[in-house]
């Protein structure tokens, strides 16, 4: 009896909530992403200030985890046909991201489709270069870049008698040596050993890591950053390894509390550390570009930009593209790319806010954050640093970093580290090129 | 005295297997065969072009001599751990089975630490032994020592098999303490009249009428250190430095995630299975046969 009652008073609940529900439904459009702390505060308050201004279209955001954490659930709903309308994946996601082909639906062609209005001239080539085609169609939109620099503690260099930052390699590592006195356990370290040695080291010295302009033009790319240079890079590291005036802070950016605790003066990793640093560096510090070896013609060069862009996965209904073409104008938008840039330390990715912010004095009170704008707009990009684009990026990041490890453990000279990672990354990129669909 | 119970109709019986049948059946041998499918394929991140390629992922691996490096550090880990926590959850079992003061606290305390996440563990000893800020990382670099688990493969490993002991050793305890108080004292006291010192008692006496659980725990533990290990491995060294922490089922979690080869991972995974399972069917034939009941 009671059952029946019960399975009555459901059945009546259900209908009601059908009949309930609006007429005309505000389409909603998921936002995953991968940001923490202050910076995912910055997403949902955009998001807010989006939904606000209009009453069509409302973006919801959700935190997915990690950089990799948010690429798998992405394809795993994508697999599942539940994908998200946006999602941010991070610049080494590029080339997975791009070679599916139906999987995701291109920003340029979004844009074009929806009648927005979309000046790819008006967006810094540095930043969006990255994420277009060799072409220059904009694949995704570039949400947060970042560059790396080298943050300087400038209280130890004055008490190990070193008058300014170091400008050059041979200065670092000859700066490295002298602080080893005061900082026993570490006169330099680094973050995102990969993307510093390797990615940002050759862009910077005008030199290729792959072929086909580092794999922007075509999935048929070979690694070829086993080069002489490099090799030269790495020795000195190994060396100073030996006495940890160099040390070695792991893969990703777990070592950075070093630098703010005061252990290692000298550190090299994301202008993004910038709001960490602010709050937590008891001493006086300051960042300055990336080292480079003044013998090699044409260094400094450029440096490649770090971060994530928002990709548009396919499949969607139209009305969910018509919004995200909406919010994307919203992004793009030169004061709201100003007051992102000064809040959060993204940098601005057009041409206008960065002069904008350029005007209005920002950066003689905050010099720390032009330097990363500094570093990628200091020479137009050349065929070896306009980013790249490398299938299955993600794990050929980890096969690098295992055999620098392997160099700076002992266990291999540096030239057959460098070997081993090139010929190991080369069979990666083999296997991705056989599954990128035509 | 028969434990069994005795259905009357086939029906009722089934009924009552029927809900661990569902799970076992969707949890277990539907994500099994759709692996063992998997690996025979070559895919894409997305799964928009696929290729059937029978035993290429297979043959692939055995090519590989990061593989081999992979079943290496596994075999070491898990003796490490096997070894370790099997041992220390004996002796704190022997030590916990006597009438002193405040054995109930000891007790307690000591089966806390299985209710800590692996992950919250390892987090645990991260914090311990980071060098340059973990408090027993500065108090050995004062002792001179050069610990440093971010480029020594050596330190990687005593870090991980730590965390990984210290989370098993409760359970160990736990059923340790249950097989110690299950054994009659009369035998014990028979054996301290005839003039049999503890030491003796114990390895002739209690060791093999503790024989059963021993054997249990063996199995599960190394079933704990092949699989559950993944997440202090991923928290702690993430497979490094130089995959000196890399055990095949963290080589499975890292290719499928952070490689999206889907296809190889699931080749590796059903190795892996096949690995368990040969495991155990050769302890329930070898080992049992010492085993007292």
């Amino acid at each position: 009896m009671a059952l029946r009652q019960f399975g009555a008073a459901a059945a009546v609940t259900t209908a009601l909530a059908f009949a309930a529900s609006p007429a005309h439904a505000v389409t909603e459009i998921q936002w995953w992403h991968a940001m923490t702390g202050p910076n995912n505060d910055v997403v949902v308050k955009l998001a807010n200030d989006f939904n606000a201004t209009q009453s069509d279209y409302k973006i919801v955001p959700s935190y997915k985890g990690s950089y990799p954490d948010t690429l798998n659930a992405g394809i795993a709903a994508f697999r599942a046909g539940n994908a998200p309308g946006i999602m941010q994946v991070f610049e080494v996601g590029t080339a997975t991201m791009m070679s599916a082909k139906g999987a995701i639906k291109p920003v340029s062609e979004l844009m074009k489709d929806q009648g927005e209005t979309f000046d790819p001239q008006s967006y810094l080539p540095a930043i969006t270069g990255y994420y277009s085609t060799s072409k220059g169609e904009m694949l995704s939109f570039p949400f947060n870049s970042s560059s790396m620099v080298l943050w300087v503690n400038l209280d130890a260099l004055k008490k190990a008698d070193i008058a300014e930052p170091p400008k050059t390699w041979p200065e670092v590592f000859a700066d490295a040596q002298k602080l080893h006195a005061t900082s026993p356990t570490c006169g330099f370290s680094s973050s995102w050993v990969t993307w510093g040695f390797i990615e940002q080291f050759n862009a910077w010295h005008n030199q290729s890591i792959g072929t086909k302009a580092n794999g922007l033009d075509g999935f048929d790319t070979t690694l070829d950053f086993n080069t002489p240079l490099e090799t030269k890079l790495l020795e000195n590291l190994v060396e100073l390894q030996k006495d940890k005036s160099y040390d070695y802070s792991g893969r990703t950016n777990t070592g950075e509390g070093r630098f703010t605790s005061g252990e290692c003066p000298l550190y090299m990793t994301s202008s993004a550390f910038y709001p960490n640093v602010k709050v937590n560096a008891k001493f006086t510090y300051t960042a300055v570009p990336m080292p480079y070896f003044p013998d090699v013609a044409g260094a400094p060069q450029n440096s490649i930009i770090g971060g994530a862009s928002l990709w548009v996965m396919g499949g969607k209904s139209a009305e969910e593209y018509k919004g995200i073409a909406r919010f994307f104008t919203f992004l793009s938008d030169t004061d709201r790319q100003v007051y992102l840039h000064e809040v959060s330390g993204y940098l601005p990715i057009t041409k206008a806010a960065y002069e904008k912010t350029k005007e209005s004095g920002f950066y003689d009170k905050n010099p720390i954050l032009e330097v990363p704008l500094k570093e990628l707009t200091n020479k137009p990009p050349t065929e070896n640093s306009r980013g790249l684009r490398f299938g299955g990026m993600v794990q050929m990041r980890d096969v690098w970093s295992e055999e620098i490890e392997a160099a700076l453990a002992g266990k291999k000279s540096a030239k057959d580290a460098l070997d081993a990672a090139v010929s190991r990354g080369n069979q990666m990129l083999r296997q991705f090129e056989r599954t990128a669909v035509k | 005295m028969e434990n069994r119970a005795i259905f009357s109709g086939k029906l009722l019986a089934l009924i009552l297997v029927l809900p661990q049948l569902a799970v076992s059946l969707i949890f277990f041998y539907w994500p099994a065969a759709q692996a063992l499918w998997q690996s025979f394929l070559v895919q894409d991140a997305f799964g928009l072009s696929t290729e059937f390629v029978w035993f290429e992922n297979y043959v692939a691996l055995f090519q590989t001599p990061e593989y081999y490096h992979s079943i290496g550090v596994t075999f070491v880990f898990s003796i490490l751990v096997v070894a370790f926590s099997l041992a220390i959850g004996l002796l704190l079992a022997v030590m916990a089975n006597r009438n002193i003061k405040g054995v109930q606290i000891y007790r307690t305390f000591l089966i806390i630490p299985y209710a800590v996440a692996p992950a919250v563990a390892s987090v645990l000893f991260i914090f311990m032994f980071q060098p340059g800020l973990g408090m027993i990382a500065r108090a050995l670099q004062r002792a001179g020592i050069d610990w440093n688990p971010v480029l020594n493969g050596n330190h990687a490993m005593m870090l991980v098999v730590i965390a990984a002991v210290w989370n098993q050793i409760s359970y160990n305890f736990l059923f340790f303490l249950a097989g110690l108080q299950a054994i009659p004292k009369s035998v014990i006291e028979a054996a301290a009249i005839d003039g049999a010192r503890p030491w003796r008692r114990f390895w002739t006496i209690v060791f093999p009428l503790l024989s059963p659980t021993t054997f249990f725990l063996i199995v599960v533990n190394i079933t704990y250190a092949f699989f559950n290990t993944l997440g202090i491995i991923d928290t702690a060294t993430e497979g490094g430095p130089n995959a000196a922490t890399q055990t095949l089922v963290y080589k499975v979690f890292q290719d499928g995630k952070a490689g999206a080869d889907l296809g190889s991972s699931a080749a590796q995974s059903v190795i892996l299975m096949i690995i368990v399972i040969l495991l155990t069917a050769v302890q329930f034939r070898y080992v049992e046969k010492k085993v007292h009941y």
